[in-house]
């Protein structure tokens, strides 16, 4: 570098003190804080080790194929109960239900934030309105939910009793309010995918005489393929394992119950029981007291949800292929 | 520096004899100029001979181009003709990259661009060209590589696709996927392996998957932007090789900070500083007898 005119000459290096040797030593407090990382870290892994183990001593025991293959029997003794075969149905149910709805209105959301965008205040209200979403306790949703569809204009959803009261509980019903415990998580990861595109991938598609509309639907969806995959998957682990919904939307059958005579249309607008729901009854706190089933409901509840992150963090570390 | 006024506009015929523009003043003074081969560096001796036609396709008169404000581009004359490779070089900043976006309109969508000046295709304003069909005659090739998420044949297919209502299948756009590949030579290697993801080639073959994607859709001009400025020796020797070969077939606009390579592959040279453009005249002029003092001092690489 070379010194400007204008400027006060510098000290000669030998005017100053020489600098102290660096210390290399840890402060106390920098060890603690790694001390503290490591046990927390232990901790945690502790933690999820005792989660499966205990599921595993509990519930694995009692799994039999004939409890997946049975239905459910209320009964106050545990051998006379059956199995659970409505409740794995039902999540099933719910689950593609609440999936279904909420990948495509979370991928819309998503395209319509990274790629339109405008008019900004309209943008940052619908980011607003999806953080609330995300961050309203489902039990709220459910009650909000029930405001909703025991309105008359809603009966189609759910059963209408004697004297035209909707009863506002179904399938139906719980998977429409369980897509929006699962669209901030389609929006979120969507959007960051898309975001993750280069622009200059973009301008390559303007560059061959496409219009935005194709260069969204060719490109960028492809493009945010595994974005889309790992928030529906991460979508669907929140819907399988919420209770709240379950328990106030879609009735407190134990068994499926139809309603109408419509086949695959009368098991939606009817009502049912999930494996959360199940757990819930039959646990030691519930009213269904079988334990055991219990237990044994939320070990094959747990590995559902356990196969399931297994999946998204195959589909993360598959995407891993992008541009630079 | 100043340059003539344009030529009165023509539309092109492919048939007619070479067209000639008159250059700017300091290269018709020299002498030097116009139809003069170009110098090659040993490599490439005797590997490339002069196309025998040149014809103008696009033109630029009196193009400025200014981002709010600032202006990028200051009033550029410039020819870019099919069977000559020209370069556009200059410092970081000089409005090159922007020039050449401007060629097909993709600078207008970036926020506050203005632009003043006209940019003729064949003697046809740009501006009353439909946007998609000029960029489907003016393509281009960006500074990363940048296939899209699918297989190399999907990615050659996507131009080729949905012209009209009818998508036509795979089996009728194969031979053409073949053609773009064989021209960007890039099918020997990719042949067995269509269906496989594009991103999953080695950089400099995804960059020739990008001149082969362009190429699909048959362009009059292809515009590239500092094409090798992310690849390593050999893929950038073989895309060179590339763009001299198409220079025949094709008006080809190279932006490189590289002057070597400016050599190697240009037959004309456009230096631009600040904005404007200082000196346009044939390669072995610009890099050997270079008119204007800032030209000397870039060539000789006292700055940039």
């Amino acid at each position: 570098m070379s010194a400007t005119a204008d400027t006060a000459p510098a000290p000669t290096p030998s005017a100053l003190p020489p600098l102290a040797e660096p210390d290399t030593a840890w402060s106390p407090l920098d060890r603690l804080g790694v001390a503290l990382a490591w046990i927390a870290g232990l901790l945690l892994c502790l933690i999820a080790a005792a989660i499966v183990v205990y599921m595993l001593i509990r519930g694995l025991q009692f799994v039999s194929l004939k409890l997946l293959t049975t239905h459910p029997v209320p009964a106050t003794d545990q051998s006379q109960s059956g199995g659970i075969l409505d409740p794995i149905l039902g999540t099933l149910i719910l689950t593609a239900i609440g999936t279904a709805i909420a990948v495509p209105i979370g991928v819309g959301i998503a395209v319509w934030l990274s790629e339109y965008g405008r008019p900004g205040a309209l943008a940052r209200a619908v980011e607003s309105g999806v953080e609330i979403v995300a961050g309203t306790p489902t039990i709220v949703l459910a009650i909000f939910g029930f405001l909703v569809f025991t309105q008359p204009a809603f009966g189609f959803l759910s059963f209408t009793a004697q004297g035209n009261a909707v009863f506002g509980r179904s399938f139906l019903v719980a998977g429409v309010v369980m897509s929006l415990v699962a669209i901030p998580l389609v929006v979120g990861t969507t959007r960051e995918s898309l975001q993750a595109i280069p622009d200059h991938v973009r301008e390559a598609s303007y560059a061959l005489g496409k219009d935005r509309a194709s260069t969204i639907r060719r490109v960028l969806l492809p493009g945010s393929r595994s974005g889309i995959a790992t928030g529906a998957t991460l979508g669907m682990g929140r819907i399988i394992g919420d209770t709240a919904i379950v328990v106030i939307l879609l009735g407190a059958t134990l068994q499926l119950q139809g309603y109408g005579s419509t086949p695959i249309l009368k098991t939606l607008r009817g009502t049912g029981s999930t494996l959360t729901s199940y757990v819930y009854n039959n646990s030691p706190v519930g009213e269904g007291n079988a334990p055991e089933k219990a237990y044994a409901a939320a070990f094959v509840l747990l590995a559902i949800v356990v196969l399931l992150n297994l999946i998204v963090n195959r589909a993360v570390r598959r995407s891993k292929s992008s541009w630079k | 520096m100043e340059v003539n006024p344009p030529p009165p506009l023509r539309r092109i015929v492919v048939d007619e004899e070479p067209t000639t523009v008159a250059a700017p003043t300091g290269t018709a003074r020299n002498g030097t100029g116009i139809g003069a081969p170009a110098r090659r560096g040993p490599e490439w001796a005797g590997a490339r001979a002069r196309p025998a036609r040149v014809v103008e396709r696009l033109r630029t008169e009196e193009l400025s181009i200014a981002y709010s404000r600032k202006l990028a581009v200051k009033k550029v004359s410039l020819p870019v003709r099919q069977g000559e490779v020209l370069a556009l070089i200059g410092p970081s900043g000089c409005g090159k990259t922007t020039l050449l976006r401007t060629l097909n309109r993709l600078v207008e969508l970036t926020p506050g661009v203005t632009r003043s000046g006209r940019v003729t295709l064949d003697g046809i304003d740009v501006d009353e060209i439909d946007v998609t069909t000029l960029r489907r005659k003016v393509g281009m090739v960006f500074q990363q590589p940048n296939p899209f998420p699918m297989s190399i044949f999907d990615n050659i297919a996507y131009g080729i696709r949905e012209r009209g209502r009818k998508r036509p299948g795979r089996r009728e756009i194969a031979p053409y996927v073949a053609q773009a590949l064989e021209r960007a030579g890039l099918y020997e290697e990719v042949k067995d392996n269509l269906r496989g993801p594009a991103l999953g080639l080695s950089g400099g073959q995804q960059q020739r998957l990008c001149i082969a994607r362009s190429l699909a859709v048959n362009p009059e001009v292809l515009l590239l932007d500092e094409p090798c400025s992310a690849l390593d020796p050999i893929s950038t020797a073989a895309i060179e090789e590339q763009i001299i070969q198409l220079r025949s077939e094709l008006a080809i606009v190279i932006v490189t900070h590289n002057l070597q390579q400016a050599q190697r592959v240009a037959d004309r040279v456009a230096f631009m500083y600040l904005g404007d453009l200082v000196e346009y005249g044939a390669a072995e002029q610009v890099f050997g007898a270079p008119e204007a003092q800032r030209t000397r001092e870039y060539v000789a690489g006292s700055f940039g």
